[in-house]
């Protein structure tokens, strides 16, 4: 008996991730410096750290409803009404999931069946595609442009859409390329998805980090808020990804649906996290002013040295990523990555970990200090100019 | 412009090229408004937060409550300036709430910051009484936690 004949198919038609074996090597390496990490580097502010200690010191430590502590779903409710103006009832509407990734897989397993199909734009976040051949359904790539800021159009989503299509992936603002959709981008993709049985699953766990006006939502737009699965958390906004938190809001079938599936594989979202997770969203607008703003500086520091060394980037308006393009090496993703690991030691993260359309791209994340981003780019520079 | 100090105050080593990028916004100008921050005495000093324990100097710092009468049309001030003059008195405050004055003080050794509080600040006229507390350790200063972890725990994961 061969084990690996054992698994499961579908598991088995998901390739390994790419990006490990690299960051393998620059854990081992002396002196690298990385670019590469997708998390805040600040810690959880420290009142909110402190909730959650202060729940596990009264001993607040069972399980909660499945669908979460109703209290903070009832933050979570006032929160989206007074940021994107969206109104959900606390009771049915939401359901707090262990991070913005276990709602992303609830909502696909909740609509997907086999034969369906999945429209994700990319480059964008490697759990889509993923969750989508888990559950039986057919990813469909729509390949986003540099010239398009990034951007999804309608003319791009009209060609991709057939019968099969039942969900559309809205990854905005993105991971990777730091793209975003206005209200104006939004409109129009609400318009083509009006006519038509598609729901759309709207990661927006980067809400907050949007550089320049503010992020909408398009789940607040006419019409859209029944076909919309809201997803959001707290890894990005309040620099709580080790506390494994977010949430899934919409229409009451689908998110009772969702949690049908969540109450089995999960039970309840980590407690502590949950009185955690009260308090960001009672006292935290202002740390996450202060983070946004830390980041908005670092986003025109690194941008500025890319352009500075000659490579086209464009410019992010949300999420703490840049793209830029290094097609002018010569070099592919992979090969720039790795060439710039061995003879400069500093990590990014090639573009292609994100679909094939990030060929061409690498991912910069700038959730680092001012130093260490001046310091990568100094690298980064000497490295290019040796090759263009 | 308050943008530019937040900049400065954490690191003043930030050059006003750095912060033109940051702000987005024209290099001459930024120079031309720090000239005019250091021109109208909002940037005092550029300084450097030193962890002195870590080194081999000696020193002492106290925190001393002080009770004044103050004087007629002068207020609090005369006596706060009589004793911010020494050079060792490193910050005077003006209080609300049980007493008047704080004063920092920093010496060689205890007994030289008692030697001060006896015989120059004690015996000033309008000073009523004094309470010297010692600093035995500093934890936090200038915002700045001084045992704080600077390494990067994040690790590799799939992003
Ligand atoms: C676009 C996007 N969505 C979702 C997630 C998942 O975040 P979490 O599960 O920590 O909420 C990430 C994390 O990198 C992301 O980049």
């Amino acid at each position: 008996m061969r084990i690996d004949d054992m698994l499961s198919p579908a598991v088995k038609s998901i390739p390994p991730s790419g990006i490990r074996k690299f960051f393998d090597i620059v854990t081992e390496m002396k002196d690298a410096i990385s670019l590469g990490v997708g998390e805040p580097d600040f810690v959880t502010p420290w009142h909110i750290r402190e909730a959650g200690i202060y729940s596990l010191e009264k001993g607040q430590t069972y399980y909660t409803s499945n669908w979460g502590l109703i209290e903070l779903r009832k933050e979570i409710a006032a929160y989206l009404s007074r940021k994107f103006h969206v109104t959900y009832n606390p009771k049915d509407e939401i359901v707090v999931t262990v991070g913005g990734s276990e709602a992303i897989d609830l909502a696909i397993r909740a609509l997907v069946s086999p034969g369906d199909e999945v429209l994700i734009p990319e480059p964008s976040f490697v759990c889509y595609k993923p969750c989508t051949l888990l559950a039986g359904g057919t990813p469909v790539p729509i390949v986003t442009k540099a010239e398009n800021q990034f951007k999804l159009t309608p003319e791009q989503l009209k060609e991709k859409i057939t019968p099969k299509t039942k969900l559309l992936v809205l990854p905005y603002p993105n991971n990777p390329t730091g793209g975003i959709m206005n209200k104006q981008d939004l409109e129009a993709i609400a318009e083509v998805i009006r006519d038509t049985n598609i729901f759309i699953l709207s990661d927006e766990i980067y809400a907050e980090l949007t550089y320049e006006g503010s992020h909408v939502s398009i789940a607040s737009l006419p019409d859209m808020k029944e076909r919309t699965i809201l997803i959001n958390g707290f890894s990005k906004s309040y620099a709580m990804t080790g506390w494994r938190m977010g949430y899934a809001a919409g229409e009451p079938t689908i998110i009772g649906a969702m949690t049908k599936i969540h109450q089995y594989a999960i039970m309840s979202s980590p407690t502590t996290s949950q009185y955690a997770a009260i308090e960001a969203l009672k006292y935290g607008d202002d740390d996450i002013k202060n983070m946004t703003k830390e980041y908005n500086y670092r986003r025109r520091v690194i941008v500025d040295g890319f352009r500075k060394m000659g490579l086209d980037c464009f410019e992010p308006l949300g999420a703490f990523y840049v793209f830029p393009s290094i097609q002018k090496t010569g070099m592919s993703s992979n090969e720039f990555c790795e060439k710039l690991l061995y003879e400069e030691k500093v990590a990014v993260v090639p573009g292609t970990a994100f679909g094939d359309s990030g060929e061409g791209f690498i991912r910069c994340s700038y959730a680092y200090s001012i130093e260490n981003i001046n310091e990568a780019l100094k690298r980064i520079e000497r490295f290019v100019r040796k090759y263009i | 412009m308050e943008q530019i100090l937040e900049i400065l105050e954490k690191d003043n080593r930030i050059t006003p090229e750095q912060i033109a990028v940051m702000l987005n916004r024209d290099v001459d100008d930024v120079k031309a408004a720090i000239k005019k921050l250091e021109d109208d005495k909002i940037i005092l000093r550029y300084k450097t937060l030193i962890n002195w324990e870590k080194t081999e100097k000696e020193f002492v710092t106290a925190l001393i409550e002080v009770k004044v009468t103050p004087q007629r049309g002068e207020g609090f001030d005369k006596v706060a300036e009589r004793i911010y003059k020494y050079p060792q008195v490193k910050a005077v405050y003006l209080m609300s709430g049980g007493f008047d004055l704080t004063v920092i003080i920093e010496g060689k050794t205890m007994k030289e910051v008692a030697l001060f509080v006896a015989e120059k600040l004690a015996p000033m006229e309008s000073v009523l009484s004094t309470a010297t507390h010692f600093v035995l350790k500093k934890y936090k200063d200038e915002g700045v936690i001084f045992e704080d972890k600077e390494k990067d725990d994040r690790q590799v994961i799939t992003l």
